[in-house]
This record gives C-alpha cells, sequence and structure tokens, in this order.
C-alpha cells in the first residue's frame, strides 16, 4: 500500500475529544463526522488538507475515547495516511479495524515538517519525506493484522472467512 | 514461562495453556456491550458483514446511558437504532431509559461480568471490571460487531506493570485520588498497550467502589486493562451481585512484569488533575485561589453510592457557593433510590444541587451541564481534554467526589479537611 501527500502536523496526546468532539456524536455519518474533524485543535484542519494528505503525530495519538468515530473522520476528511511516534491501544486497533492505514515511527513524526510532501510504502517499510530528502524505515504487520488490512478492515476479512 | 493475572484470563479464554506477551490470540468473550453512541456504529457493521443473528444474545448488552433520556432528535434516532436491534435480536440484556445506569456502573451491579470473565465493550472505560478480578477492555465498534457475530475479538497479549499497595487510605483520601497520583506519576501513555495489576496488603484494604474508580481510569495510563487481585471483598461483592460461576485466577508468583511500583496509601494526599491532561496531577496542598463555576459529582467513575455518600458528608447542611452550579447524577437507578432512602437527595437539594437521573452527559460535553467560554469545573468525571465538558476554552479539573463537593461548597477548589475542620 502507498500514500502520497503533503504533510499536516499535531503535538502529543491528541486524543479523540479533539478529533471529534462528543457534540457530534449524536450521528455516525462519516460525512458530517469528517465535517467536524479537528475543529477543537485546529480551526483550518480542512482549509489546509487535500485528498491524500498524511496526518503527523506525536507520542499517544488518538488517546481517550473508544469511539471508532475519531478514525471514520479522519478517513472520511481524505486523509490517506497517520503517522505517529506512538498511538493509544483503541485508536490503533480501531483504525485497522475499520482500514484507515497507519503506521508507527518516531524518528518519522519527528523529523517531517507540516507541509513536508511525503509518500510512505508500508509493504515495503518505507517513508520518504521529498522535501528534505530523507528516508526512514518502519515496522511491518505481524501477519495477523495485515490479513485484516488485506481484506479491507475486520468485516471484509469476518466476511472472508479469514479470522472468526 | 509464568503468567500474569490478565494474561492467565486470556489464555484461559482462549484454550490456550500458556500465552505470551506479543502474541495475538482468538477468544471466546463472556460479554459484550455498547451504548447508545457505540452500539450504532457496531449494528451498521454487523449487517454489512452480512450476519442476521448475534451468536450468543445471553452474552450482549446494550445499554443507553450517553445521550438519554434522548437529548436531541438524533440521539433518539441511535437509541430508536439500539431498541430496534435488542428487540429484532431477542437481547437478554438492553437497558432503557428507567431501567438503566451509566453502563460501568450498571454492568458489576447487575452481575454482567464477573469475576474471571473475559469482556470487552464499545466504551473506553470498559476496563472498570478489572475490579472484579475480570478480564474487560475497551474497544471500537467495530470489534463489537464482530463481537457479536462470532462470540469473539482478536487480542495481542499484554505485558503489565505491578503496582503493590501498602498502607491505608487516610480519610477524605479515595480511590480517585489513587488513580489520580499513578496517573501523573507514570503520564497519560505510562501503561500504554499494557496492564496495571493491583496487589498488596493495601489493595486488600480498599473497598469495592475504590477498586472500580482506580480500574475504571486504567484507560487515561493508557493501559488495556486494570486488574485487581480477587480477594474476600471481591468474593462478598460477588456473593451479592454474580448470577453465575466465578473463576479465580491469580498471577504466578514469579510471573514477568515490566516494572514495578511499590505506593503506600497513607501518604497518599486528595489529588486534583489540572487541565488538559489527567497526569497534570497537584495535591490540594499546592493548589492556590482557583474560582470554579460548576461541579460535577458522578459518572462511571464516581457516581457510585459510596461517592455519593462522600458528597453528602460535606455538603448536609451546607450551601453551594454563590455563582456555583453543582450537579449530582448518580449512576444507577438503584443507586438513586439509595439515596433517595438514605436522604442524600434532600440534603443535596437543600445544599442547592441539582440531582439528575443517570446520564454519561456532561462528562463529555453532551448536555446536563455544557460549560462556556473560560468557566471552571470541577469533575469527579475521568477527562479533562480540551473542549471536553464544552466550550473549547472551559477548564475541567478532576477530582475525587469529597473534593468535588469541598469545592462547591467554598467556591473554589478545596479539600474536604478545609470544609470539616
Amino acid at each position: 500500500m502507498k500514500c502520497t501527500g503533503k504533510a499536516v502536523k499535531y503535538g502529543d496526546n491528541v486524543d479523540t475529544d479533539v478529533i471529534i468532539p462528543a457534540r457530534y456524536l449524536n450521528t455516525s455519518d462519516p460525512k458530517e463526522l469528517a465535517a467536524h474533524c479537528m475543529e477543537d485543535i485546529d480551526k483550518s484542519f480542512h482549509a489546509k488538507i487535500a485528498p491524500g494528505d498524511i496526518l503527523v503525530g506525536g507520542e499517544n495519538f488518538g488517546c481517550g475515547s473508544s469511539r471508532e468515530h475519531a478514525p471514520i473522520a479522519i478517513k472520511a476528511s481524505g486523509i490517506s495516511l497517520v503517522i505517529a511516534k506512538s498511538f493509544a491501544r483503541i485508536f490503533y486497533r480501531n483504525s485497522i479495524n475499520i482500514g484507515l492505514p497507519i503506521v508507527e515511527c518516531p524518528a518519522a513524526a519527528e523529523a517531517i515538517s507540516e507541509g513536508h510532501q511525503v509518500t510512505a510504502d508500508l509493504d515495503a517499510g518505507q517513508i520518504r519525506d521529498f522535501t528534505t530528502g530523507q528516508s526512514f524505515r518502519t515496522e511491518p504487520f505481524p501477519p495477523f493484522i495485515q490479513n485484516i488490512i488485506s481484506a479491507g478492515g475486520l468485516v471484509e476479512a469476518a466476511k472472508a472467512g479469514i479470522i472468526g | 514461562m509464568s503468567m500474569t493475572m490478565s494474561q492467565k484470563i486470556l489464555a484461559a479464554h482462549a484454550g490456550l495453556e500458556r500465552v505470551e506477551a506479543g502474541q495475538l490470540i482468538l477468544c471466546a468473550l463472556d460479554r459484550i456491550h455498547g451504548n447508545d453512541i457505540t452500539s450504532p456504529v457496531a449494528i451498521r457493521e454487523f449487517q454489512k458483514m452480512g450476519f442476521e443473528k448475534v451468536a450468543n444474545p445471553e452474552n450482549v448488552t446494550l445499554i443507553m446511558d450517553h445521550f438519554v433520556p434522548n437529548k436531541d432528535i438524533k440521539a433518539a434516532q441511535q437509541c430508536k437504532c439500539c431498541r430496534d436491534f435488542a428487540n429484532e435480536q431477542a437481547l437478554e440484556s438492553f437497558f432503557d431509559v428507567g431501567k438503566m445506569g451509566i453502563e460501568h456502573a450498571l454492568i458489576p451491579e447487575e452481575g454482567l461480568v464477573v469475576t474471571g470473565d473475559l469482556a470487552i465493550g464499545a466504551d473506553s472505560h470498559t476496563c472498570t471490571y478489572g475490579a472484579l478480578g475480570a478480564f474487560s477492555t475497551g474497544v471500537g465498534s467495530t470489534d463489537m460487531a464482530f463481537g457479536m457475530a462470532t462470540g469473539k475479538a482478536w487480542f495481542k497479549v499484554p505485558s503489565a506493570i505491578k503496582f503493590v499497595l501498602t498502607g491505608k487510605l487516610p480519610k477524605y483520601v479515595s480511590g480517585k485520588d489513587l488513580i489520580l497520583h499513578i496517573i501523573g506519576m507514570i503520564g497519560v501513555d505510562g501503561a500504554r498497550y499494557k496492564s496495571m495489576e493491583f496487589t498488596g496488603p493495601g489493595a486488600r484494604s480498599l473497598s469495592m467502589p475504590d477498586r472500580l474508580t482506580v480500574c475504571n481510569m486504567a484507560i487515561e495510563a493508557g493501559a488495556k486493562n486494570g486488574i485487581f487481585e480477587v480477594d474476600d471483598v471481591t468474593l462478598q461483592y460477588e456473593k451479592e451481585h454474580a448470577k453465575r460461576q466465578l473463576r479465580v485466577f491469580k498471577a504466578d508468583g514469579d510471573a514477568p512484569y515490566d516494572a514495578v511500583y511499590e505506593i503506600d496509601l497513607s501518604a497518599l494526599r486528595p489529588t486534583v488533575a489540572f487541565p488538559h491532561l489527567p497526569e497534570n496531577t497537584h495535591t490540594v496542598d499546592e493548589i492556590g485561589d482557583i474560582k470554579i463555576d460548576q461541579v460535577v459529582i458522578g459518572s462511571c467513575t464516581n457516581g457510585l453510592f459510596k461517592d455519593m455518600r462522600e458528597a453528602d458528608e460535606i455538603l448536609k447542611g451546607r450551601k453551594v457557593a454563590k455563582n456555583v452550579r453543582a450537579i449530582i447524577i448518580p449512576a444507577t437507578q438503584d443507586i438513586y433510590l439509595k439515596c433517595l432512602e438514605a436522604g442524600f437527595i434532600k440534603d443535596f437539594i437543600e445544599a442547592g444541587c441539582v440531582v439528575s437521573t443517570p446520564t454519561c452527559g456532561p462528562c463529555l460535553g453532551g448536555y446536563m451541564g455544557i460549560l462556556a467560554e473560560g468557566e471552571r469545573c470541577v469533575s469527579t468525571t475521568n477527562r479533562n481534554f480540551v473542549g471536553r465538558m464544552g466550550h473549547v476554552d472551559s477548564e475541567v479539573y478532576l477530582a475525587s467526589p469529597a473534593t468535588a463537593a469541598a469545592s462547591a461548597v467554598l467556591g473554589r477548589i478545596a479539600s474536604a479537611e478545609e470544609v470539616m475542620k
């Protein structure tokens, strides 16, 4: 899987309440959720991004609530990949389950700045920052999780009888 | 290879002799639950998977607690979606307005998760039931859907951090102060992906409500689960609540831990987490004059009868300070009724508080206590993120019921000691 776009960057402990505030959780419609994505941390989020762009976070990205609405809102906003130093576990799990590509890479998350042009090849385990020319290695997913991702998420994996 | 308590429960539910940290396993679940926010997404995914019937209707629980009584038309639609699904699937446990409670208070009270169980819930505070000696963890809606469809979930076996507790909690210091102290010490990602296992003579001295509060906030340290060793307090609680056979698991004496912390409970002070992270903790002794606009006492963290009793001790015969709104929310109908019988509701109303039907409402900025720009709230809830309870420029200070009640009386962040001296 390859993702290409420009980076939009945030700090440590980006929580699910700022990714999608609970006042909008009276709906689960991806488009409606996307319209409010990140608004409590960055009102210009939607103005900044184009489809395919890459969200870069610090430590513990996605901490807090288990709301799947958070990765859904990010995905429906057009973000193609989230790179972070580390992820909170429920957010990590939810992203895999709904098919939002995410990758833990502390070096890339540290080095990449906002606006940089980035390409990631998750199968090859490589992230490249074209603006600076730097490359970063990432750990491949274990086969069990790779199967879920390849199927397109947990729903598709279950349908295909890959797990369960 | 020896195992932690959490690993033993996972191994037993995967049908394996032993498991080790990092291993990916598929486990049979004893309980799968969701609420009015997360269940509609799960129901949609369940239908997308092409499933018609839930695997075990007796193991699936839906609780309407976040935005009920319905706060608006969209919330009403979400509850209707859950209600229709529960009827269609003949779910044994569906809790609607009038019978519901805040899920993490209601589930142990109803005996829906018991000692030794493996439970998932589409709500991050599902880790609460570790207090009973169960492995329980929060998941998203798709995991809930998969769990409903197959009765199973995939897990990466966690490593663990051990907390050896000694001593006894001083007066006006509770489980909330202990868990805030721990989060302040290890940080909001200090136990990320890991189990937090509580043991030692101090753990045994803690009441079940205190243990429930401690495990409830394990997620605020990033943990996968929090769990207490099973003892007489557990067994006594389960005698009154469990309707199924218990299974008692114990960590091996030489089980591997990533870290071991010793905490003397008798040295703890009332603790408050400042905005905007639960790790920004200060003891009441370090706090200056911080004026407040609102107090919330309730939630899945601190809405139990013991929490209400501790608030009552301070509020009875006193008045909420001018310009402070105090909102009290007993977590279940049963707790509400017990508060009524004990005279707490009268005390609260006479003190100038409002008492609400069970709801998660204000904790997550849903309704029933939203903050305006620049307002400050002392709350017994579990998160103080930016905008959590309302306006993006409002502030939430997390504290125990005793500290919150004392703050309501004095109109600034204050300890119970100061009011009761």
